[in-house]
């Protein structure tokens, strides 16, 4: 086999000033939502079971929800969830070959950041009772 | 195999499988979730017993956990990549694959129990 030229990615040092684009911003929240909702999985399913087992449970939830961290991570969740979402919406429609040029799909990558964020805000508001 | 002079492919379809895996068991997540939204935003204003009853029916507990087993699978794929990306040394990759199954493979079986039990 032959030697392969060794590729040097950049430093983790110049991601600071490494301007993405848009799309690729909102493809590394994409991984970064997932991951968090990855680990924030099991909280997810403890809240899941709070909220099932009985009318005792869905109170002490009710308490647990009271905190202000837990809602920080709720709020955490919500956006996660809605990044993924819209951002793994818009990579289905790339892999069907739809708005894969520059302009389209940086367009699209916009769109998703005008939805999610006002959504993930929205929920921010409901979750600490502004709303 | 080689394709050209600097690519080795190897194995089988070559991660096609669990490309499309991952994609199928988005579209299950994505309808359960936002079935999931539309059906508690037309029982609001929601209390114990209007959260439970949603789940209390078997097709809401079959269909809760179909979407719960594509988690499971998207979450290994998409961990899976994560790992592959950012973690070099084979011994510790290796680790945490057998760890992320393992978790997952809890969290759904954790999953069951919950809904079973409504």
């Amino acid at each position: 086999m032959p030697q392969r030229r060794l590729i040097r990615n950049i430093s983790i040092t110049d991601l600071v000033r490494y301007r993405l684009p848009a799309p690729g911003v909102l493809s590394i929240l994409h991984r970064v939502s997932g991951a968090l909702m990855f680990v924030l999985l099991p909280v997810v399913l403890w809240l899941f079971d709070l909220s099932l087992r009985s009318q005792v449970s869905y109170r002490q939830l009710q308490q647990v929800a009271d905190g202000w961290l837990a809602k920080v991570v709720l709020v955490v969740l919500a956006w996660a969830l809605l990044h993924h979402l819209l951002a793994g919406v818009r990579h289905l429609a790339l892999d069907l070959d739809l708005g894969v040029d520059r302009v389209t799909s940086r367009r699209s990558a916009w769109i998703v950041f005008a939805v999610s964020v006002p959504l993930a805000a929205w929920a921010a508001l409901i979750i600490f009772g502004v709303l | 195999m080689s394709v050209g002079a600097r690519r080795l492919v190897v194995g089988a379809h070559y991660g096609l499988r669990d490309w499309l895996v991952q994609r199928a068991t988005a579209v299950v997540l994505a309808v359960y979730a936002i079935a999931l939204a539309v059906v508690v935003a037309s029982s609001r204003p929601i209390d114990y017993d209007a959260w439970a009853s949603i789940f209390a029916p078997l097709g809401m507990k079959i269909a809760t956990l179909i979407a719960f087993v594509a988690l499971a699978y998207h979450a290994w794929i998409g961990m899976r990549d994560i790992w592959m990306d950012y973690v070099r040394p084979t011994l510790l990759r290796l680790l945490l694959d057998l760890a992320t199954i393992l978790w997952l493979a809890a969290c759904l079986l954790w999953a069951v129990q919950i809904l079973w039990r409504v």
